[in-house]
């Protein structure tokens, strides 16, 4: 794990509103206040961090990958993407990224696709979608609820066309992406399980989770 | 807090099999499909047919589609973009996934001999015939506030609101509407990943046939793609025909050109044992 980052004067570990570790493999789930800053960082490196957001007072208003990539005229989430909802409303804007490479076409896996990727031997390993619902069902919600989710830290070029391939992510021990949230939103994590592919190195590590209040 | 890693061993095992895959999607898989369907659309027997409905422009609409059954969706005589959805008609919660169709197939460029997914790794659509090859499953559809920028002072319907139309009338509501399919939408991606429309100027007399691989619900909007280039909305009429579908030979095209297509019939075979 590397030492910590300071973005802003404001920003330091002993101020953080909320800090989270989350194991390898493991969900998380949490609610990131209107004018909050949220950092997800990818501790060790190459590790997909699969990322869902609902607005807080109303579950049916969630994180829409179509939207965001239409409202930004582009496929990859960088540095000033507005992540939209379903309803067209901005919910959270990156602020800061040191990584420069993450998907949202791309989907969560799960056990089922597994099957259809790499075949029915793959079926009963831990996946990013099983998180998500185990995730989700905490709040009231369930499988239908889950929609196609930002994949943090993961690697899929997708050529003029057409082709799309998970290749190996470029992200370094501690790098990591803040957003500051538009509206109150419940963020849910997976941190990516899956090892048939290069998301996470072949190799899932944790991750961190750091919250801070607003700055006026 | 120190992590454990995985061995060397586990970690090059794991690769070798990943760029096996890798390289049977990227280049094996796309030799063995067909190029786009003729034109003229051939004529589908009277005797096959179930029902057919003309769509107006900026309209919608939804059936029930069973399993061997087919839909043809023709652009008849102008541009128009038709936005798809589809659920399991006996569990909602599972439908159309666009990120898994991409994904599993290793390519955003749909076209005829592939298939559509659901979440739960089973095939719902073969995409039996396809004249444009020109489809975008990664920007969505029209919202109120997309057609107020871009028909600015103009009366538009949209996809959002008409799918949240059809989803309320067959008891689903927005919380159901899963990612879209757009037909005929030349959409591509630049190598720094921004959008453009790439297409002819019309698809008139393109067409797409897609055949249930499940019981489903299915629904559809007739409306401009975001990306559409004309300033004027226009979006014309298209003809849907759902018929009975010839019984899928042993060598079906959709069933076998692909290793994840085979896969996928498998998981849904499981279902309908
Ligand atoms: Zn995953």
């Amino acid at each position: 794990m590397s030492d910590f980052i300071q973005t802003s004067p404001a920003r330091s570990l002993q101020n953080a509103a909320q800090d989270h570790f989350i194991a390898a493999e493991a969900p998380w789930s949490g609610l990131v206040r209107k004018g909050q800053t949220i950092r997800i960082e990818d501790s060790y490196g190459q590790q997909a961090i699969d990322t869902l957001f609902y607005r807080a007072d109303d579950f049916s208003e969630r994180y829409s990958n179509q939207d965001t990539m239409r409202m930004q005229g582009a496929a990859y989430i960088g540095i000033g993407t507005k992540i939209m909802s379903n309803e067209g409303n901005v919910m959270l804007t990156m602020t800061a990224d040191s990584c420069g490479r993450h998907d949202t076409s791309a989907g969560a896996c799960s056990c089922e696709s597994n099957t259809v990727r790499f075949g029915h031997g793959t079926k009963y390993l831990h996946a990013c979608r099983d998180n998500f619902v185990l995730e989700v069902s905490k709040h009231g919600m369930g499988k239908r609820d889950i929609v196609p989710n930002i994949n943090f830290f993961m690697n899929v070029p997708i050529k003029p066309n057409g082709e799309m391939t998970i290749v190996d992510g470029i992200s370094a021990p501690g790098d990591y992406v803040e957003l500051i949230a538009e509206m109150d939103v419940l963020c849910v994590i997976s941190n990516c399980p899956q090892i048939n592919n290069p998301c996470n190195g072949f190799d899932p590590t944790p991750i961190r989770v750091l919250i801070w209040d607003g700055e006026d | 807090m120190m992590h454990v890693r995985r061995s060397p061993e586990e970690i090059a095992a794991n690769r070798a099999r990943y760029e096996e895959h890798q390289k049977k999607g990227l280049e094996f898989a796309p030799k063995a499909l067909p190029g786009p369907s003729p034109l003229p659309a051939p004529v589908i027997e009277a005797a096959a047919i179930i029902h057919q409905e003309i769509v107006p422009g900026g309209w919608y609409w939804s059936s029930k589609l069973l399993r061997g059954e087919a839909i043809r969706i023709d652009q008849g005589e102008g541009n128009s973009t038709v936005a798809l959805v589809a659920w399991n008609a006996e569990d909602t919660s599972e439908r159309i996934n666009l990120v898994d169709t991409a994904k599993v197939q290793w390519t955003t460029a749909l076209g005829k001999g592939r298939v559509i997914f659901s979440d739960m790794g089973r095939v719902m659509f073969s995409m039996i015939e396809d004249s444009s090859g020109a489809h975008d499953c990664l920007m969505g559809g029209s919202t109120a506030a997309s057609n107020a920028a871009k028909y600015p002072g103009e009366k538009t319907r949209n996809t959002r609101d008409n799918l949240i139309l059809a989803a309320v009338k067959l008891g689903l509501d927005k919380r159901d509407i899963p990612g879209i399919l757009n037909l005929f939408a030349p959409v591509r991606l630049a190598e720094a990943g921004g959008f453009a429309w790439q297409g002819k100027r019309t698809n008139s007399g393109d067409y797409v046939e897609l055949r249930a691989e499940m019981d489903m619900l299915v629904a559809f909007s007739n409306c401009p793609h975001p990306l559409d280039p004309d300033p004027t909305y226009q979006p014309k009429r298209v003809v849907i025909t759902r018929y009975k579908a010839a019984i899928p030979a042993a060598d079906d095209l959709c069933r076998t050109a692909t290793a994840e297509a085979v896969r996928g019939f498998e998981n849904n075979a499981l279902m309908q044992a």
